[in-house]
């Protein structure tokens, strides 16, 4: 089982990814956002937290724009699988891979704390580790985590069953309550919260960890 | 040449920042203030030769958000 996880200059929670990848038994590389192709023969792409170009313009739109980001959008239409965390949601929907965007905070702060999450539906690689309704503490760590679409996106996401994930407390605004979706195939996860941050002991919870131990033996390269 | 392009959220997307500076207006005592909206404004330097259609096609790719955001061209 092969992941990429893919570095920008500010990226801050590849390495996070990786461990997480890893702990779920991933041969994981790490692909330079300048790096116009996806090693051989990987079975799924991770695009991490932080801040990539600073978040100039906008949150991920310079990242979306990247050489490596034009091979994760092939890898996404062939059917390939993708989860993008934080600030790789943001991107992943500046790509267009994923509906919606992300604005700022509605309370304009910087959120860095645990919330509860519910999980919203269980059929998805992601997800299947969890059962539909169980809340779980994941941590957010985000200025720009709002999550926006029009109603008629909200309404075919609910209806397609393909949020993922809602906050039991919105924190940030998000419609919905939106805090993770899928794409229309479901092989691709969005989510501001951190579920790698959630993964080890050591992060004081292990919420998180299933996200990725649900990943492996199921995802194959495409 | 040089263009000058507007960027602002949608009607009907939140604008927390536009909404902060209102409260603060308010608290100022300027009291006729019924909505702020905040955008962005991008001047770029264009070789000559360059297009109204070129600037769309900036906005369009990168400039703008179109899911979220609008924008405006002037073109001088």
């Amino acid at each position: 089982m092969k992941a990429a996880v893919v570095v920008f200059p500010g990226s801050n929670c590849d390495r996070d990814l990786a461990v997480a990848f890893e702990q779920a038994g991933f041969d994981v590389s790490m692909v330079w956002h300048k790096d116009s192709a996806l090693p051989e023969g990987i079975d799924i792409v991770g695009v991490p937290g932080g801040f990539s170009y600073g978040d100039y313009l906008r949150c991920g739109a310079i990242a979306a724009q990247s050489p490596i980001c034009k091979a994760v959008i092939e890898h996404a239409d062939r059917g390939g699988y993708a989860i993008g965390v934080c600030n790789g949601f943001q991107i992943l929907t500046e790509t267009g891979v994923l509906p919606g965007a992300l604005l700022r905070n509605a309370g304009l702060k910087y959120i860095c704390r645990t919330v509860d999450l519910k999980v919203a539906t269980s059929d998805s690689v992601f997800t299947q580790g969890y059962g539909a309704g169980d809340v779980i503490g994941v941590p957010i760590a985000h200025h720009d985590g709002n999550y926006f679409a029009d109603a008629d996106t909200v309404k075919a996401l609910q209806d397609q069953d393909r949020v993922a994930f809602t906050y039991e407390e919105n924190p940030n605004g998000s419609v919905a309550d939106i805090a993770g979706i899928l794409s229309e195939n479901r092989r691709v996860l969005g989510m501001m919260p951190h579920p790698e941050r959630a993964a080890d002991q050591g992060h004081g919870g292990t919420d998180g960890a299933a996200v990725f131990r649900a990943l492996a033996g199921m995802v194959t390269a495409a | 040449m040089k263009a000058r392009v507007h960027v602002m959220l949608k009607n009907g997307v939140l604008d927390p920042q536009g909404e902060a500076v209102r409260h603060a207006l308010g608290a100022l005592g300027f009291d006729k203030v019924e909505g702020v909206r905040q955008g962005k404004v991008i001047d770029l330097d264009l070789a000559e030769g360059a297009t109204e259609a070129d600037v769309t096609a900036m906005c369009e790719k990168l400039l703008a958000n179109t899911v979220i955001e609008s924008y405006s061209i002037e073109m001088a």
